[in-house]
Parts: C-alpha cells; sequence; structure tokens
C-alpha cells in the first residue's frame, strides 16, 4: 500500500450545485482539468480500430502519441499502429509536411502486405501551421493507390471551436464509403461504437417490414465495412454520431434519420413514429413494450430499496434524461456528475429543476474533484460516478450501452438490479481503456 | 527513418518526466496543453495516481487561448485553484501548442509567483522531449529553488538516490529495495529523488556526503549539488550483490576523494560481437550489463539522451536501426514492447520498463537488488 508522505492541506468544499441552481448547459467554470482515472470511455483509437483491415497512422508529438500507441497495445493491436513523432526542426520550413509524406511512405513500404485503409492522424500542430492537409492526402493516394487513405484528426486544442475530436472521428469514420448502388430496404447504424442491442423495437420493426440493418461494430471485414455505402437509410443515436449521419447521407445523397437516445416515453414513441413514416408504414404500438419496462423499473425499485443513485455523463450521453425518468418511477437520484449537456437534455434538465431540485451536479474534471470526499453509499450508472462515490455497485457502462427505447430501458431496469446484488473491482474494472475492447490487462 | 515507427511503442515525454519527478513534493504541476498530456500520464505513466493522489493538471487551453495568447487564463485559473488547494509550490510547464507559439514558462512562473506568492517553477518542456530531460529539468529546478544552502553535513555517512522516479522503476517495491541495500550497507539515506521521501528530506539534501544517480533523469540534480554543495556522485543502480558492492564501494571513495565516478560505465568490453545486448536508459541498462553474469553491451535510443556509454555500447535512432543492432546480438535483454522488430533467431529476454511501456507488463517488473531479488535476469 501507498502511504501519503507529502500530506496536502485540502479544501474540503465540494463543487457541487444543486440542479435547482444550475445553469444550463455547462454548470461548472471551465478552470484547470483533473482526469479521474476511470478510462472505460472510448478514445479516437478504439473507433478508429472499428474499420476491419484498416491500419492508424499518427504524426504528431511524442507526449501525444504515447496515449494512442499505448491505446492500441493495451487492446493488443500494435501491429495495426504506427507513428511518427514530429520534433522541434519540424516546425521549420516544409518539416511538418515532409513528416507526414516521408513518415507514412516508409512505414507503408515496409509493410509486405499494405493494409486496405489507412487512417492518417493529424494533431492540433499541423492544423495551427496551415498544412495543407487534403495535398498531403492527395500525395498518399498516388503513392499507393491500392489503399484508401482517411485523414483523422486529434485535436483537443479545437475541441470548442466546431465539431469535438470525437464527433470529427466519428465522421471521418466512414470516409472511406464510396457511392454505391442502393439495396433497399438495407439500413444502417451510423457512428455507433457499441453495437446496437439486437432486440430493441424499432429493430424489430424494420425487421418486420424487411429492413436489413447493419452496423459498422458487426462489420468482419474491409468489404463489408464498403458494403455499409449501399445502405439506403442511415440512422443514428447518439449525439456525438450525428454529424456523422448527416455528411454522410449528404455525401451519398441517402436518408438520415436522428433517433435520438431517450429515456423519455414521448420521445421514443416520437422516435418511433419518425422511423414508420420513412418507412411508409403505420407506427407499431408500443404498449406492451412501455409496460414491460414500467414493470422491469418497479421491479428494480423494489430491489434498490431507496437506495441513492448517481450518473455520470460517459454513462449515457443523456444523463438528465435518464435521471428524470429514475425520479418519475420513484428512484432516489442524488447526484449527477458531469461538465456539461447536450442541447437534447434541456427540456429534462429544466425538469428535474422543477421537480428534483436537490439533485447535485458535479463536475468531473474540476481541480478540487481530486479530493473531494467521497459518497460511499450510492449505487453508481457509470464508472466515472463509482469512482467518485466509490461503490463497488454501479453499472459498468457506456455511451448507453447500446440499450435503445423501451426494451432498452427494461434491460437498463436489470442492470441495475445486478449491481445492487453483485459487487465489482472498481479500480481493477474501470482501469481499463475502452469498454467492451480487448484490454491486456487482467 | 528518424523519429518513425511501424510497430514500436514510444518513450514517455518530457511533461510525464516532470509530473512524475515532482508528484509526491506537495506542489501543484500543471501542464498547459489542451487535453490529452494528463490523461495519458495519469493512465500510462503513473502507478500512483489512484491511491496517492495529488494536484497534476492540464489548463484545458483552447484554440482561442491558443490564438490571442491569453496566457492570463491559465494564470488565474492557477490562482484560483492553489488559493483553495494550498499548494507548497507550482510547476508551470508546457505542451507542443505553448513550444509552437512561444509560451515564455519562466516569465508565467515569475508573474504567478508574484500574485499568489506561493514559488513557482516555469518549465520549457515542449511534449517533444523524452522524460528523461523533463524529470531531470524538474528535480534540478527543485532543488536549485528548495535546497536549504546553511545545512551542516549529516555527522553519519549519508547518500541522496537521484533519478527515482515510476518511470524507471515503476511502484515502491525497486526503491524499496534498493534503499535497503543501501542502508545494509552502512549508509544512512538522506533522500530519495524522488519517490518515497518527504519534502523536507529533499531541502536538506545538502546534509549527504555523497550522491547515487539511479537515472539519466538524476544527472542535472547531480551537477547542481556537486556545484553548489560539492557533492560527488556514483552512477548506477544497485542490480544484482557483486555490482551492487561495487557500486557502494565507489559510492565511499567518492564520499572520500570527492571524484564522481560512473561505476555503471566500468564493465569490461565482451570479447565477442554477439553478446547480450541490453536495450533500455543509460544507467538502468549499463548497471544490468556490469551485473550480468554473462559480459553485454548496451543499446541505447538516441531519444534518451545516452550518457555514460563505453566502446562497445551502441545509440539506435528508430525502428530500423535497433533491428539491425539486434541483429548482430547473441540474445536480447528488452522492454518485452521491443520484442516484434528482434530477428527471428535472436534470443529475447523480457524486462518491462514503464516509461516504454505503460501499464502494460507493469505486474511483470522484478525486484532486481537484494537478496531477494526476483528471477528474470541472471545476475551476479
Amino acid at each position: 500500500m501507498l502511504k501519503s508522505l507529502a500530506p496536502i492541506p485540502v479544501s474540503r468544499e465540494i463543487p457541487a450545485v444543486s440542479i435547482r441552481d444550475a445553469v444550463f448547459p455547462a454548470p461548472f467554470a471551465s478552470g484547470l482539468e483533473y482526469s479521474p482515472p476511470a478510462r472505460g470511455a472510448w478514445n479516437i483509437v478504439h473507433t478508429g480500430m472499428l474499420i476491419p483491415e484498416s491500419h492508424q497512422i499518427f504524426i504528431c508529438a511524442r507526449g501525444c502519441l504515447r496515449g494512442v500507441i499505448l491505446t492500441a497495445a493495451e487492446m493488443c493491436a500494435m501491429d495495426r499502429m504506427s507513428w511518427t513523432a514530429i520534433d522541434e526542426q519540424d516546425f521549420l520550413g516544409d518539416g511538418l509536411e515532409r513528416s507526414v509524406l516521408e513518415g507514412c511512405t516508409h512505414i507503408l513500404q515496409k509493410m509486405q502486405k499494405k493494409p486496405r485503409c489507412v487512417l492518417v492522424f493529424f494533431s492540433c500542430v499541423q492544423l495551427f501551421a496551415g498544412v495543407d492537409i487534403p495535398a498531403l492526402m492527395e500525395e498518399l493516394k498516388r503513392r499507393f493507390p491500392e489503399v484508401d487513405f482517411v485523414d483523422c484528426y486529434m485535436h483537443p486544442t479545437m475541441r470548442k471551436s466546431g465539431l469535438t475530436p470525437d464527433q470529427k472521428m466519428r465522421v471521418q469514420l466512414f470516409d472511406a464509403l464510396r457511392p454505391l448502388p442502393i439495396r433497399p430496404r438495407t439500413a444502417a447504424w451510423i457512428g455507433n461504437n457499441l453495437a446496437t442491442a439486437q432486440n430493441t423495437e424499432s429493430v424489430d420493426f424494420l425487421h418486420a417490414h424487411n429492413w436489413e440493418l447493419r452496423d459498422l461494430p458487426d462489420c468482419r471485414t474491409y468489404d463489408e465495412y464498403l458494403k455499409l455505402a449501399e445502405a439506403e437509410l442511415l440512422l443514428t443515436t447518439l449525439p456525438a454520431a450525428r454529424p456523422a449521419g448527416e455528411i454522410l447521407a449528404e455525401r451519398l445523397n441517402r436518408m438520415h434519420l436522428h433517433l435520438g437516445l431517450t429515456y423519455h416515453p414521448e420521445e421514443i414513441r416520437k422516435n418511433m413514429t419518425i422511423l414508420a413514416e420513412a418507412l411508409h408504414a403505420p407506427a407499431p404500438d408500443l404498449e406492451k413494450e412501455e409496460a414491460a419496462a414500467e414493470k422491469a423499473l418497479a421491479e428494480a425499485k423494489k430491489v434498490l430499496q431507496g437506495m441513492p443513485i448517481s450518473i455520470d455523463y460517459t454513462a449515457t450521453p443523456r444523463p438528465a434524461g435518464l435521471a428524470r425518468l429514475l425520479v418519475e418511477k420513484g428512484f432516489s437520484v442524488e447526484r449527477l456528475y458531469l461538465d456539461a449537456m447536450v442541447p437534447e437534455e434541456e427540456p429534462h434538465f429544466r425538469w428535474l429543476q422543477a421537480n428534483a431540485p436537490t439533485i447535485q451536479i458535479l463536475p468531473t474534471v474540476h481541480p478540487f474533484m481530486r479530493f473531494a470526499p467521497r459518497a460511499k453509499t450510492a449505487l453508481a450508472i457509470g464508472q466515472k460516478a463509482a469512482y467518485f462515490d466509490e461503490t463497488p455497485h454501479f453499472v459498468n457502462m457506456i455511451e448507453g450501452g447500446g440499450l435503445y427505447g423501451f426494451r432498452g430501458i427494461a434491460e437498463l431496469a436489470k442492470l441495475l438490479i445486478r449491481a445492487e446484488q453483485e459487487k465489482k473491482a472498481v479500480e481493477q474494472t474501470i482501469r481499463r481503456k475502452g469498454l467492451g475492447c480487448e484490454s491486456c490487462l487482467l | 527513418m528518424k523519429n518513425c515507427a511501424k510497430i514500436l511503442s514510444i518513450y514517455a515525454s518530457d511533461t510525464a518526466g516532470v509530473c512524475s519527478m515532482l508528484y509526491e513534493l506537495g506542489g501543484m504541476t500543471i501542464v498547459h496543453d489542451a487535453s490529452g498530456c494528463n490523461s495519458t500520464y495519469a493512465t500510462h505513466d503513473e502507478p500512483r495516481w489512484y491511491s496517492k493522489p495529488a494536484m497534476v493538471y492540464i489548463s484545458a487551453l483552447t484554440e482561442m487561448d491558443v490564438i490571442m495568447g491569453n496566457d492570463a487564463k491559465l494564470l488565474e485559473d492557477a490562482a484560483r485553484a492553489a488559493k483553495e488547494l494550498h499548494p507548497r509550490f507550482i510547476a508551470l510547464c508546457g505542451s507542443p501548442m505553448p513550444c509552437m507559439t512561444g509560451v515564455d514558462f519562466p516569465a508565467l512562473a515569475a508573474e504567478l509567483e508574484a500574485e499568489t506568492g506561493i514559488p513557482v517553477l516555469g518549465l520549457q518542456t515542449n511534449g517533444i522531449g523524452s522524460y528523461i530531460t523533463g524529470a531531470g529539468k524538474a528535480l534540478k529546478m527543485y532543488l536549485e529553488r528548495f535546497a536549504r544552502l546553511d545545512v551542516q553535513k549529516n555527522p553519519r555517512l549519508s547518500v541522496n538516490l537521484l533519478g527515482a522516479t515510476p518511470l524507471d522503476f515503476s511502484g515502491s517495491r525497486q526503491i524499496g529495495a534498493i534503499k535497503e541495500v543501501i542502508r545494509q550497507s552502512g549508509f544512512e539515506l538522506q533522500s530519495c529523488m524522488a519517490m518515497d521521501s518527504s519534502p523536507e528530506e529533499l531541502r536538506d539534501c545538502g546534509k549527504a556526503h555523497v550522491n547515487l544517480v539511479l537515472s539519466a533523469s538524476g544527472l542535472p540534480a547531480a551537477t547542481y549539488l556537486k556545484e553548489t554543495f560539492g557533492i560527488p556522485f556514483a552512477a548506477g543502480v544497485p542490480y544484482g550483490e557483486k555490482f551492487a558492492e561495487k557500486l557502494f564501494r565507489d559510492l565511499r571513495k567518492s564520499a572520500e576523494d570527492g571524484q564522481d565516478r560512473i561505476s555503471c560505465a566500468d564493465r569490461p568490453a565482451p570479447e565477442k560481437e554477439k553478446c547480450l545486448a541490453i536495450i533500455g536508459e543509460s544507467i538502468g541498462a549499463a548497471s544490468l550489463a556490469a551485473a550480468s553474469e554473462e559480459s553485454a553491451k548496451i543499446f541505447v535510443p538516441q531519444a534518451l539522451g545516452p550518457i555514460f556509454l563505453q566502446e562497445q555500447d551502441s545509440v539506435f535512432a528508430d525502428e530500423d536501426e535497433i533491428e539491425i543492432l539486434s541483429g548482430k546480438a547473441g540474445a536480447i535483454l528488452a522492454d518485452p514492447m521491443y520484442q516484434p522488430v528482434i530477428p527471428a533467431g535472436t534470443v529475447f529476454h523480457a524486462l518491462p520498463h514503464e516509461a516504454f511501456s505503460g501499464r502494460c507488463y507493469r505486474e511483470m517488473i522484478p525486484v532486481l537488488t537484494g537478496k531477494n531479488r526476483e528471477s528474470g535476469v541472471q545476475l551476479c
């Protein structure tokens, strides 16, 4: 056990705010940031690896390379990861351009079998220097015509200007798709890191109308990936994936529907209506599914017996919406861990302000959170909530867990029961990067 | 091609070195960076992150702050956090974007210190250099600022350990074993810079008679302590028994005659080229070579700033060069992440190095010091 040798006199003040007094969408002022040790959320490396038979080449400084290289190492995918390190000399003349061209060329020339697709990752440095990325990509395509090159970005400095790095990655993930003839009655989920659950009512509905569904996490070959472009209809559910769906739909001239992940019955029904209209079919009656979800939640409520619940933003991009559902069904939601909310959360945030004003919102990156006293009693939904609450009772879930619609809610209710009944080793569980990916860590 | 790899990992950066070296000293270390530096460091380079809290943060730099040269936000945020968290000192260091825009960290440090009244170290890092340079700069600057000049020598023969971070020594077990053998050999331990020692022990480092430089990141501090306090050093890690005995003899001699001794460089040249080759940080690898049962040479990555090399040793700039060098060795002892570039037919022995493979093999890192050392390397 490590001992603290330099006791640090820290503030005991928790930087929490009651939801009643919180500002939407960002309740906390920006400042220095801490990095809590919950690593289940995916990063750009995990997402890029979804393209089968692809290879990643990062061109950036050592400090930036280290995290992505070891992400690949921990997911046992170093054979799909290469890099070129920028040094200070590269800032001069055409050094940044040369590091891309010479680095990628050298790496690819060393490969006996060329990858089908190479994701070339640029960083903040090249963007600030005004490097002509399209020209570089053209030159790479000229040198290796048998390879599809996709420009990708690790540019956190620009995270508050335009698309976030996460959104941009999901956009570029489909950049290698080329127009193909439409395969009628084929739809594709776009931008999901985790495969969408097969048993959702929307999947059933599509199948019932003889639609085939494709999803990148299910693709096993590059050709299967390319055939996503045959889809007639593109579907997104996550806020971070919406730009990917919109941009791809425009490029391929396809229909795109954003059926946003939600926990609110009216919005679930509205999504189904939108889908049904697109399919020119009557919307199905979801009464049975809704009743089943309510029954599952009632069962979970009975098991949890008023146990305080905390939810973090990595478990679902709609923490306020989920909190509202749980509050409405009689659960005791006490804490939300988030630093900002997506626009879709506003009506649920306002509802909570009016109906559950004592819920506390806590930041995850605020410097004081490094020393914040832990609640220790809660059932947590999400790894960061589990860490901050120091509770072994948690739902280990990211990005909504692929759970969708009323059946997704019913499944989530079962996960709540399991979290109450089973303890998880917090540190060992949350230290692994990219929940759902292979990990070399024990 | 230099700075390029098809499959190899990369060593930790200078910012990680700064954070690692200052971690236990009660300060607040701020990397002026947008996002990744802290999570990379906390995830892959810092085994103490979960169980031993320290104030290591990023400034959360944004595009507009970079374009507008808005350093004031960093200073305001740092001052606000320091007011509540009461660090003993603040360290500011930079990542690639501040390097590109020419942020002057010593100047920012002076401004922040004037504002807060808290000592501030301004470290001109850039996320491009290796952990060796960052850790080395950080320790030297810390001592320049905090080492007490008005100390009396310890009446007992005492030693400072320089250049100890988890990047080279992982968790506390390795450093614990080193401390134990030093004490068993009759030395009093003044400080270990900077693992498992208090800021007060470092502050009083001038009491020591001699320094033991455990890694290249300890060398700038050793030079400073020599110039300021006249404390000589010996360089090496007490691996095995025979080499540890030699190292401790050298330490005693240095304490007596004031001369520096590069103990780890005192190795016979192997009789044949196809001998064991050890890849790693200069002092650690050389110490293993010196302690090895069979004669050995070392291969040091250019990025780690090779020092104290002997004729038989080599420096490599990239993946291609280490592949060629390894083909000429009889066997290789290195981090497991080097294995993919070691030619088939060359015997490979794995010895994980946290600065290279992060936490991938952390549990496999053996203790190689003292009588209870663990298997993994044949040492005499």
